[in-house]
């Protein structure tokens, strides 16, 4: 207010101006830290919440028994089986197709065309509702095989990887320096392999980010499952059979009317939050080092 | 050639070398191939929902976009209820992130202490993370109750002896319904909206911001006249793509809205979405027009989100190139 004493600003509408300014600017920081606390709170709600209900439930038969029938205790083993199984399957078709495509997009094809078309499509399928992958599966690969199957559960889940392996792949290529490449140029080694031993060496461990953000991702779908997978009440690791995983057994127990069920449902959650929190903050350590300079 | 013969290169050297082109080949196409693949994927869930939707656009043409009757019995499919659940639900949850996101990024980049920057970011990223299913199941046991118990019967007093309110907020509270996957979606599309434009205020040059606080404006000034429009392309591209997001969920939606095929003109009573509906009732789905219309509801979703993104990546790539100049 001090500052005010000198006498250009000083008159009683200038004073006046000041203070609705004052007042305005005021306003929007209480408004925008009041959001920041707003944003916040859902997140510590729902962690206390999950937590809450998630550990009251947690047991080591859930992780040796299987699913019960309406009305009796049991666990969830077929379950988390079913979920690693189909998860494991997904990466591992979906993690070469990114990488290769990543791969040709920054190596070979940086500047042309077909890149900035791939790379607007892979935008489009990254954030494409996850209920439509399966449904193109249902008509792909089920309805022609006459069921079911973990099979067409797996391959929804690698369409899924696919797009989210093959933005980090590219972005990662393209934070290598040129002049690794143009040094492996000049020794005369070929260009698959300087990509090969060079390019893939020095985005190591943005690539492996990609894949490990990509098994959260998935680890938690259940929209794509639903109806490739479906779900299965007994233990079954038949990859031509339908085959139980965590999310559809979750959203199948939580709306069911039996308490046992639904108790069964939040300790699913719970498992299932714990390993996409843990699989995020183990990417973001293993980004950090190089990245963040 | 000549030189490497002069140099003394046997014929095995050359064979390797050769092998080494082909390989070197062999490469650029199998990556090639990978990135054709990633085109013909969505090549292939268009057509693919094309072709399953066919028997229900020919049995009802293009009524099936504007009726409301969803009776399997009869086998009459009309997508209005789902089509409006979905817009309505879309723009509950951006009413609500779009702000809440905006002042998170305002607090983020203008206001917060370095120390706390990061910690919140990540808190943010790692709601982000959290699986649609988590924010489904909490909605219903947490949210749903708590929302029947107090918000809901004072939303219908407070707005009872109002016109054109007291139908939009009409009881009785169940908990569920459209309301409540709405504000659910808000709270799944925040961090989305929240992340990327904190990044794009970023990219406002810092020399702008500095000049706007040297002629003495206050950082409220700054904000609504400096960074906002320098961003704005960006920041409407973050909230489209949050849009893209909130009109496909699922899960989350699926829980909490009640699967009713109805359109009520409040939004306390329960509703459905395209994708809610698709979940609850695809494997249920008895007979060939039933199915077909289920897979109709996909490709429209579909074609909604994809015009939502691409406008959206359009928007942000704008941005970017604005950014880099």
């Amino acid at each position: 207010m001090a500052s005010l004493g000198n006498s250009a600003i000083s008159t009683p509408a200038a004073q006046a101006l000041y203070r609705r300014r004052r007042r305005s600017n005021g306003i929007l920081l209480t408004l925008s830290f009041a959001a920041t606390i707003f944003g916040l709170l859902w997140l510590a709600l729902i962690l206390i919440a999950l937590f809450y209900q998630g550990f009251s439930g947690l047991s080591l038969s859930i992780f040796t028994e299987m699913t019960p029938p309406p009305g009796e205790a049991g666990g969830l083993l077929n379950a988390i089986i079913g979920s690693l199984i189909m998860t494991i399957a997904g990466v591992a078709i979906g993690t070469p197709i990114g990488i290769l495509a990543g791969t040709y997009m920054a190596e070979y094809g940086r500047h042309n065309q077909l890149t900035n078309v791939v790379r607007f499509i892979n935008d489009i399928l990254l954030a494409a509702p996850s209920i439509v992958i399966g449904l193109f599966v249902y008509e792909v690969v089920v309805a022609p095989m006459g069921h079911f199957s973990a099979i067409a559960g797996s391959l929804a889940l690698a369409i899924l990887v696919i797009p989210v392996v093959v933005r980090t792949t590219e972005d990662m290529l393209n934070l290598v320096p040129n002049t690794l490449r143009e040094a492996s140029a000049a020794l005369g080694l070929p260009r698959a392999v300087m990509i090969r031993q060079v390019a893939y060496r020095a985005a190591l461990s943005g690539i492996v980010t990609g894949v490990l953000l990509a098994i959260a991702r998935v680890s938690g779908e259940t929209a794509p499952l639903l109806f490739t997978a479906l779900n299965n009440q007994f233990w079954s690791v038949d990859p031509n059979a339908p085959m139980s995983s965590l999310p559809v057994t979750i959203f199948q127990f939580a709306l069911s009317p039996y308490p046992e069920w639904q108790k069964l449902a939040w300790s699913g959650a719970l498992l299932i939050t714990i390993a996409v929190l843990a699989l995020n903050i183990i990417a973001r350590t293993f980004l950090s080092p190089r990245t963040s300079k | 050639m000549t030189g490497l013969r002069s140099a003394g290169v046997d014929s095995t050297k050359l064979k390797r070398m050769g092998r080494l082109r082909a390989g070197d080949l062999l490469f650029n196409w199998v990556t090639f191939a990978a990135a054709l693949t990633v085109l013909l994927l969505l090549g292939g869930v268009i057509v693919s929902l094309i072709y399953g939707s066919i028997p229900a656009f020919q049995t009802f043409g293009l009524d099936f976009l504007t009726t409301q009757s969803w009776n399997p019995v009869t086998e009459k499919f009309g997508a209005l209820a789902p089509i409006y659940g979905t817009v309505v639900t879309s723009i509950i949850a951006l009413l609500i992130a779009v702000p809440v996101g905006i002042g998170i990024s305002i607090f983020l980049t203008e206001l917060c202490p370095p120390w706390l920057k990061r910690p919140i970011g990540v808190a943010i990223e790692l709601l982000a993370g959290i699986p649609s299913i988590i924010y489904g199941i909490w909605g219903l046991f947490v949210f749903a109750p708590f929302f029947q118990a107090t918000v809901q019967p004072f939303l219908i007093d407070v707005f009872a002896p109002i016109p054109v309110l007291n139908s939009i907020f009409a009881g009785p509270p169940y908990g569920i319904g459209v309301l409540t996957a709405g504000i659910i979606l808000a709270i799944m599309v925040l961090p989305f909206i929240t992340s990327i434009t904190r990044d794009v205020f970023d990219t406002v040059p810092p020399v702008l911001k500095e000049a706007t606080y040297g002629l003495g404006c206050t950082t409220a000034e700054v904000v609504t006249k400096v960074v906002l429009p320098y961003s704005r392309v960006g920041v409407i591209g973050g909230v489209m793509l949050g849009l893209g997001r909130a009109l496909g969920e699922t899960m989350a939606v699926t829980f909490v809205i009640g699967n009713a095929h109805k359109i009520s003109a409040s939004i306390l009573s329960p509703g459905t979405t395209i994708s809610a509906s698709i979940a609850n009732e695809f494997t249920e789905a008895v007979g060939d027009l039933y199915t077909s219309s289920l897979i109709a509801l996909g490709l429209i979703l579909f074609v909604i989100t994809f015009i939502v993104l691409a406008a959206a990546r359009i928007m942000l790539a704008r941005m970017n190139t604005k950014a880099g100049n």
